[in-house]
């Protein structure tokens, strides 16, 4: 018991000096030659498989006695979805994809052993069939601006020495011994870094009205409620570098002098609860955190509550009362949560990007973050590319970079050949927008006037097979499911909004619901309480503005143009394409198909219920959709 | 208190457990505001909120058992009937969506009668939606028992399931 | 210095008082002077004559709640920039510039009494309003609801009598006012007093036999209406 305590006490660190010395000495030990295998360790990949190649390498490697000689680290999220497991192997940084526990064998004796690069595990880029070596010349990251994203790839998030390394926590030191609150306050204002979670609110503007604010208590809270569909960069930031984000919080509660801190996360998000546990825990021992903290005499400590289950609790005010024990409802913001927000005291609430943020404005200074980006949008933005597009994932560009760029340099473009239709971006409160606006640069206020936002960094991508009324019916099912019900425009008009919309994509949809829907999209966007029911109506807005023929057909002609909307679709065989290899019938749920083998098939329209399975597995274009 | 309603009778819960219940509400006793917190912990210990838990969480925290009842049926992570030994999650995030998970979702509708928040006969399945896990590369994604499973589909779904008893 | 207008009929000079935090703003072209501290809606229900605001979700007994929006208006603090606020929540401020009745908030309240006439086609609050703003036949399904989710049972219950015996559960469409576990026959947390049948505004609570309320059980329970708007299915032919 007294070992373990003097081992605690010896890790914390009491001076800034001492940090330093902390820094140069693990630095010193590491040898920047030796061989390190990163394997991404994200949500993402573990489903893919990770675990199962982890494993695969820690026995082979122990098999060989490479201990010495071979690191091997599991990090977090690398960025690139689509080809996971990602396995990237330095000093080289050679970049191998989809890599399966049966690769790793050959990955020990060939590459890291014999300095051999095995073709077939890495990426081909489609156009030019070339084969790419290392992970800094793989298109689908040079273009991106990898300022924060990054350190993902590089670090374990169990390991704080990793964290540290890098540079980490010298922010910290450099504000508690080197700033005073104002300086640093100043500092996130000339930044002009605005917020990342939705609302592009300027941080440095809401951190002054929390400093000036009178409390007996003043609150910092990390909002981790990410609950866009689609968007997933606030889990991977917390599950690759929990401690990047835990560096802001504790820089912005110095900044405005408070002692203790939340970090709300997504009840769905098991692996970044551990792993910020795990970090709180660390930081703690090395006196990053808690009393006194690295001798400087300021004192914050951090809890973590785990969401229930509601969207509606991203929206502060409603996150605030569930951290008091309550249903999320929210409140009137006529008073500033930052004057009065968790129990009526002043509180600074920050998406985890935006303090992530934080750090690197501190270290390299508010001119040179104001430098990248545009006039109005500053910094770099972290993106979830995901839908209809070639290379999924997560992608870190500066602001002002065009859409088309971020699709089609980055994104590789649509699969299959397929025409772009529209891209979707700020969540069930952002909008579509169409091709001919793809020149748009990503940039707060340029988004907000296309009728869309930059929200919290979601871009879904959308195809020719996409079709528009049932993206908007299904923006608004999701948010109707998840109104808390409080005030009569959002719980009403939700509903009534659902109820129109559900009829047109049954083709039963009355001239008269266009003017409908646009005026119950009214009642919302000027009646309703919180930002959830006031932008709600944001898609079926912006995809009335951008796509009406598609209104027009469904209500007119009965048609759905994308062939998505069930009622208005009919699968039939045709019999001169058919083969008769019963492919479909053997597909078919409901048992609608019928036919002998090598006969023509056909399909009896009073039991088919169009979910398409026949169409996905005719080989043969044999199934027709009108 | 004595209430009558179609609320599964579980009185045993608190008299059988009564140890492990107490240990859990009692470690919330200075911390009643983390009250979603413990509603999460007797959740995953039960699987559901069994009425009487609930009844002595606001006993014991002295927390009024409205607002506890309010609490626990506002957010999607509690149930207050019982789930059943295997929790099927589908994902319907607007990724997800656009790669047909709806369609699973109809199938496990079909093929065990059940709708989202449902519990087969049997006890077998609860099945739920999500909206995003965050995978979105690998929709459609379902999740069986905390277990994620990528780019799903009819057949692959039927060949996962039969594994679960 | 400030107006008053006196009895809904002349305007008089007035002097402020002393040592009274005095705030000066304009209501629909009207100035007025108040005490500070109140929100606008309180400031405006003393006064005859001056913007006439509906609320439903509102009861000076309580706190306000901003649930019905129906008290919406028009507010700019520099007298350029307006923008849609809850009367019933929003605090008056030196040079606010108030409009209650223009033709964008009428549009607004007419939405909403439209939905609440959806939702409750029956309660004889809802009607007057509709008759009121021009609403003829709500263009949805027909509900058959009393309640109007006001929320005033509830924080009656909670903050004049400090039992919180019913509360709200569930949310979105489905939220009703429930006493826990959906026991309609009340636990001991209820005293019987009847402040929630008094400060309901559509009746939807009553008082019962046995001394107590009976909560608005949802007559059609709302999966029902979904299965009847899901049955407008066109048959596959």
């Amino acid at each position: 018991m007294v070992e373990q305590v003097r081992k605690l006490l010896e890790k914390r660190l009491g001076s800034a000096a001492e940090l330093e010395d902390l820094r140069q000495s693990i630095i010193k030990k590491r040898d920047p030659n030796r061989t390190c295998i990163s394997v991404c360790g994200g949500t993402g990949c573990r489903a893919s498989g990770a675990e199962a190649v982890v494993d695969a390498f820690i026995d082979e490697i122990e098999r060989r006695e490479l201990q010495i000689s071979v690191e091997l680290k599991e990090t977090g999220c690398h960025g690139f979805c689509e080809r996971g497991p990602v396995v990237v192997i330095r000093p080289k940084r050679i970049f191998y994809q989809r890599v399966k526990p049966e690769d790793i064998p050959e990955i020990i004796s060939e590459t890291v052993l014999g300095g051999n690069i095995i073709e077939r595990l890495l990426y081909e880029d489609p156009v030019t069939k070339e084969k790419i070596t290392s992970e800094v010349d793989v298109p689908f990251y040079k273009k991106q601006t990898r300022t924060i994203f990054g350190a993902n790839g590089e670090i374990d998030p169990t390991n704080i020495e990793d964290y540290i390394a890098i540079g980490g926590y010298s922010a910290l030191s450099k504000v508690l011994f080197k700033m005073s609150p104002d300086k640093v306050v100043k500092e996130v204002k000339n930044s002009g870094l605005r917020g990342r979670g939705g609302g592009g609110f300027p941080t440095g503007k809401k951190w002054q009205s929390c400093r000036d604010a009178k409390g007996d208590a003043k609150y910092v809270i990390c909002n981790a409620d990410e609950g866009d569909p689609g968007s997933y960069q606030d889990r991977s930031l917390l599950e690759g570098n929990p401690h990047s984000v835990l560096e802001g919080m504790i820089i912005g509660a110095y900044a405005i002098g408070s002692h203790h801190g939340y970090i709300y996360v997504r009840n769905e998000y098991p692996l970044a609860v551990r792993h910020v546990r795990i970090a709180i825990e660390q930081a703690m021992d090395y006196g990053l955190l808690g009393e006194d903290i690295l001798g400087s005499g300021f004192d914050f400590t951090v809890t973590i509550n785990k969401g229930g289950g509601a969207f509606v609790c991203g929206e502060s005010s409603a996150l605030m009362t569930s951290l008091e024990g309550k249903i999320g409802e929210p409140k009137a913001k006529y008073v500033h949560m930052s004057e009065k927000g968790l129990w009526d005291n002043p509180s600074l609430l920050n998406n985890v990007k935006t303090w992530a943020n934080v750090p690197l404005i501190i270290n390299k200074g508010a001119k040179w973050y104001s430098q990248i980006g545009t006039a109005g949008s500053k910094g770099t933005m972290i993106f979830s590319l995901v839908g209809k597009i070639n290379n999924t994932g997560l992608v870190e560009v500066p602001m002002g970079i065009t859409l088309r760029e971020m699709i089609y340099d980055i994104g590789g473009g649509i699969p299959n050949g397929k025409k772009f239709k529209a891209v979707q971006t700020g969540g069930p409160s952002g909008g579509c927008i169409p091709e001919k606006y793809l020149d748009t640069p990503v940039d707060f206020d340029e988004l907000t006037k296309l009728g869309s936002m930059m929200g919290s960094g979601g871009m879904i991508v959308m195809d020719e097979d996409t079709c528009m009324v049932d993206i908007a019916r299904y923006f608004i099912e999701f948010l109707k499911g998840e109104s808390c019900g409080k005030c009569v425009p959002c719980r009403e008009g939700l509903n009534r909004m659902s109820e129109v919309l559900g009829r047109i994509t049954r083709g039963k949809g009355k001239q008269e619901d266009l003017k409908l829907l646009g005026d119950l999209a009214e009642v919302l966007k000027d009646g309703a309480l919180c930002a959830l029911g006031q932008t709600a109506a944001n898609p079926t807005l912006t995809t009335l503005r951008y796509f009406e023929d598609e209104y027009i057909a469904h209500i007119d002609e009965k048609r759905c143009p994308a062939g998505v909307c069930r009622e208005l679709i009919q699968y039939s065989i045709d019999p001169e394409k058919c083969e008769g290899c019963l492919r479909c019938f053997r597909e078919c749920p409901t048992g609608s198909i019928s036919g002998e083998k090598r006969q023509p098939h056909t399909i009896n329209q009073g039991m088919c219920i169009k979910c398409g399975a026949c169409y996905d597995i005719c080989k043969f274009g044999a199934v027709i959709k009108r | 208190m004595d209430l009558v309603l179609d609320f599964p009778k579980v009185k045993a819960i608190v008299e059988t457990y009564a140890e492990k219940v107490d240990s859990i509400i009692d470690s919330y006793a200075d911390k009643k505001e983390q009250l979603i917190s413990l509603l999460q912990d007797i959740q995953a210990e039960f699987n559901y909120l069994p009425q009487d838990v609930l009844i002595r969480i606001s006993q014991r925290l002295d927390i009024p058992i409205s607002q506890v009842f309010s609490v626990a049926t506002f957010f999607r992570a509690f149930t207050l009937k019982p789930r059943g030994r295997h929790l099927l999650t589908v994902c319907l995030g607007t990724a997800c969506h656009v790669r047909k998970g709806q369609r699973l979702v109809d199938k496990i509708e079909r093929d065990y009668e059940i709708k989202p928040g449902e519990t087969t006969e049997d006890m077998r399945f609860t099945l739920e939606t999500v909206n995003c896990l965050g995978c979105c590369a690998l929709g459609p994604v379902v999740v069986v028992d905390g277990k994620y499973e990528s780019q799903m589909n009819a057949e692959k779904l039927d060949r996962v399931l039969k594994g679960y008893k | 210095m400030a107006k008053c207008w006196i009895n809904g009929e002349r305007w008089v000079e007035v002097k402020d008082a002393e040592g009274v935090d005095v705030v000066h703003l304009t209501v629909d072209d009207k100035e007025i002077a108040v005490s500070g501290g109140q929100t606008i809606l309180e400031a405006v229900a003393r006064m005859s004559g001056i913007g006439n605001i509906p609320a439903l979700c509102y009861h000076p007994a309580v706190k306000p709640y901003g649930a019905c929006r129906i008290c919406t208006v028009e507010a700019s603090e520099d007298g350029a920039k307006f923008k849609f606020v809850a009367a019933c929540l929003y605090p008056v401020k030196e040079g606010l510039v108030v409009k209650t009745s223009t033709e964008r908030v009428r549009k607004l309240r007419k939405g909403i009494i439209e939905l609440l006439l959806a939702r409750c086609p029956n309660v004889k609050k809802i009607q007057e309003l509709a008759e009121e703003y021009g609403v003829e036949k709500p263009r949805f399904i027909l509900g058959d609801q009393d309640c109007i989710l006001c929320g005033l049972c509830v924080r009656a219950c909670q903050e004049i009598i400090g039992k919180s015996a019913i509360s709200m559960a569930n949310r979105g469409i489905y939220r009703e006012v429930a006493a826990p576990f959906y026991a309609y026959e009340l636990s001991g947390d209820c005293i019987g007093c009847g402040d929630c049948a008094y400060v309901c505004p559509t009746g939807a609570i009553k008082m019962g036999p046995d001394g107590k309320p009976v909560l608005p059980r949802v007559k059609i329970p709302y999966a029902e209406i979904e299965a009847m708007m899901k049955k407008e299915t066109v048959a596959t032919s």
